[in-house]
């Protein structure tokens, strides 16, 4: 219990040092937001008054303070662009990015842990060696690659292959805007950019979890379970599968910030308005704040992993407990 | 060098051959080409062929034009050049620079060992994605600023694994044997302690060439890096992108360089440490 609130106190003071260092950063950077949003025929004293509106006047540590405090009142400031409250920006974004990764991170997880748990088991055969071959090749692909690989191949490939029109699958956006929006059609718009991020995501867990099952396998009870008769299906079941189970909390934490990054990509490529496209459509148009919100996102999504990951292990674990 | 030749399997021998190819093309290929990579010539005629197409001039195109008639292969290979060269840079500074914090902070122990781990965790704790994001947001674009943000945050493995060998290697008796024949400290760090400690460093920086190739070109890809007319493997599939219904191969054929190479990277890197995990129990084995 003790050690649990000291992990809990140090991941509050890690998200609070990122937050400071976001905030830092964006102010230390050249190039002025000032000149950069007001029209180019404004005068000095309209500058002026816009860098008042915007509370870029102020001496660093007075701006920190300020900010610091609205920090802590959920307030994120306003988007230079879409002048509306940050969190309000943010909150349209983030469910689409929630669902998005949350179904591409269950199914990563699903398929990687199968994959790696098939090749780990049949270690040196010619499944293991097919599979490494595949999971190696899709790990070193970028994921906007992959994305415009599926692009592709449902739209030029489709065209070519005659394929039938309910596989010809939507490349751009959440909705249909001329058919029906029914759950239907987000369904199919979702399968491109769900799939790219499975690949990508679960290609690198099959790598961990391979290595892992073949080092479960290597151990004393698992040896002796095998040696005294116990069939191969039982031995995976009861005595691999289940001291896999820590490995595997850590490999879901390791897993989440892959498929963030990989959203910020794939939402670009497939025109989904998540955090990631919102990210990247701010940085091209120096909305700091946003931007500043959006790394919060991360960094917090990030930190919460690792924490629960950090939290659960000794519940799954005996020999952490203490 | 030799050594690690011999004792290569065939997929870390294919990996090594892979590499040096692709390098040696990213030389050699734009350099003996019969057309500038850059220039735009006659566009009608030449653009969107496909790849394996011959065109009117009887030229060979292996991976077809783009929509200005430039070859892609050609264009692949100029690209390689920055691409490779901006991953190799960006991964091995950022390995001098983690095995400097990792080796002085392990050695020296103390405040500024944990100063320097504090830091490395803070940058650790937020996807390395999103700062490289937020930097190529505030500098101005191209290889310079791409290589230091690789840098800036790339170090903090490469200090954590150093640190860790530097300390155990602390205690050990050839390194107090270094003590009491009269060696500085410095000394016995710079002979005794760090050529023992770097073996893990060097698998890392191996694998962080592929890494940092990959962050390259997301950045590129997403106009925050390398900037056109100059080609990267990034930019050049994000060139592709508007065309990929009618010409997919614009976006694709750049990225096959890259997933060779990152693909190389990693074989080679795995390879390496399984090398070395092999030679550590051989030590284990002789000792006891």
């Amino acid at each position: 219990m003790r050690s649990a609130l000291r992990q809990l106190v140090v991941a509050i003071a890690l998200f609070w040092v990122v937050l400071s260092l976001t905030f830092f950063l964006v102010r230390a950077a050249p190039g002025d937001p000032v000149a950069f949003l007001a029209p180019p025929a404004a005068s000095a004293p309209e500058l002026a008054r816009l860098r008042a509106a915007l509370d870029l006047d102020a001496p660093l540590p007075v701006q920190y303070a300020r900010w610091a405090r609205d920090v802590f009142e959920g307030n994120l400031g306003t988007s230079f662009v879409a002048h509306r409250s940050v969190t309000s920006v943010l909150g349209d974004a983030i469910p689409i990015s929630l669902a998005l990764g949350g179904i591409s991170l269950l199914l990563t997880f699903v398929i990687g842990v199968a994959i790696g748990s098939v090749q780990g088991a049949h270690r040196g055969t010619r499944v293991d060696s097919a599979l490494t071959v595949v999971t190696t090749t899709i790990y070193a692909a970028p994921s906007f690659w992959l994305a415009l690989s599926l692009i592709a191949l449902f739209t030029y490939g489709a065209a070519r292959l005659d394929l039938p029109s309910w596989l010809r699958l939507p490349a751009f956006g959440v909705r249909d805007p001329a058919g029906d929006s029914g759950v239907v059609d987000l369904v199919r718009h979702a399968v491109l950019p769900v799939a790219t991020l499975t690949l990508v995501g679960a290609a690198g867990i099959a790598r961990y979890a391979r290595t892992s099952v073949v080092e479960l396998l290597r151990l004393q009870w698992v040896r002796t379970a095998v040696a005294k008769g116990v069939p191969a299906r039982s031995v995976h079941a009861r005595h691999v599968l289940a001291n896999a189970l820590p490995t595997l909390l850590i490999l879901f934490a390791l897993a989440l910030p892959g498929v963030l990054a990989g959203s910020v990509f794939v939402e670009t490529v497939f025109g989904w308005p998540g955090v990631g496209r919102l990210m990247v459509s701010s940085i091209f148009a120096r909305d700091y704040p946003v931007v500043v919100g959006a790394t919060v996102v991360y960094a917090a999504l990030v930190i919460l992993a690792n924490l629960a990951a950090d939290l659960a292990l000794p519940l799954v674990d005996a020999r952490r407990r203490t | 060098m030799t050594g690690f030749w011999r004792g290569a399997g065939t997929q870390t021998r294919a990996a090594m051959l892979m590499l040096l190819a692709l390098a040696l093309a990213a030389l050699v290929v734009p350099a003996l080409a019969h057309t500038d990579p850059l220039a735009i010539g006659d566009a009608l005629a030449l653009r969107l062929l496909p790849p394996l197409s011959v065109d009117v001039t009887h030229h060979f195109h292996l991976l077809g034009t783009d929509s200005f008639g430039r070859d892609l292969f050609v264009r692949a290979m100029l690209a390689g050049r920055l691409s490779l060269a901006v991953g190799i840079a960006g991964s091995a500074l950022a390995g001098a620079v983690g095995i400097a914090v990792g080796a002085i902070g392990g050695w020296a122990g103390g405040m500024l060992d944990r100063t320097a781990m504090a830091v490395g965790d803070v940058l650790l704790a937020i996807p390395r994605l999103v700062i490289l994001l937020v930097c190529a947001a505030l500098w101005p674009p191209g290889a310079t600023m791409v290589i230091t943000i690789l840098v800036l945050t790339g170090w903090m493995g490469v200090a954590r694994l150093v640190r860790g060998e530097v300390r155990g290697l602390r205690a050990r008796p050839f390194v107090e044997g270094a003590h009491a024949m009269g060696a500085s400290p410095a000394r016995v760090l710079w002979r005794h302690v760090l050529p023992n400690a770097l073996a893990p460093a060097i698998v890392a920086i191996a694998l962080g060439v592929g890494s940092a190739v990959l962050l390259e070109s997301g950045l590129s890809f997403l106009g925050l890096g390398i900037q056109p007319p100059q080609p990267s493997w990034g930019n050049m599939i994000a060139d592709g992108r508007e065309m990929i219904v009618l010409a997919p191969w614009i976006a694709l054929a750049p990225g096959i360089a890259l997933i060779l190479t990152v693909l190389s990277c990693t074989l080679l890197g795995d390879a390496l440490r399984d090398r070395l995990a092999g030679d550590e129990l051989e030590t284990m084995r002789a000792r006891s």
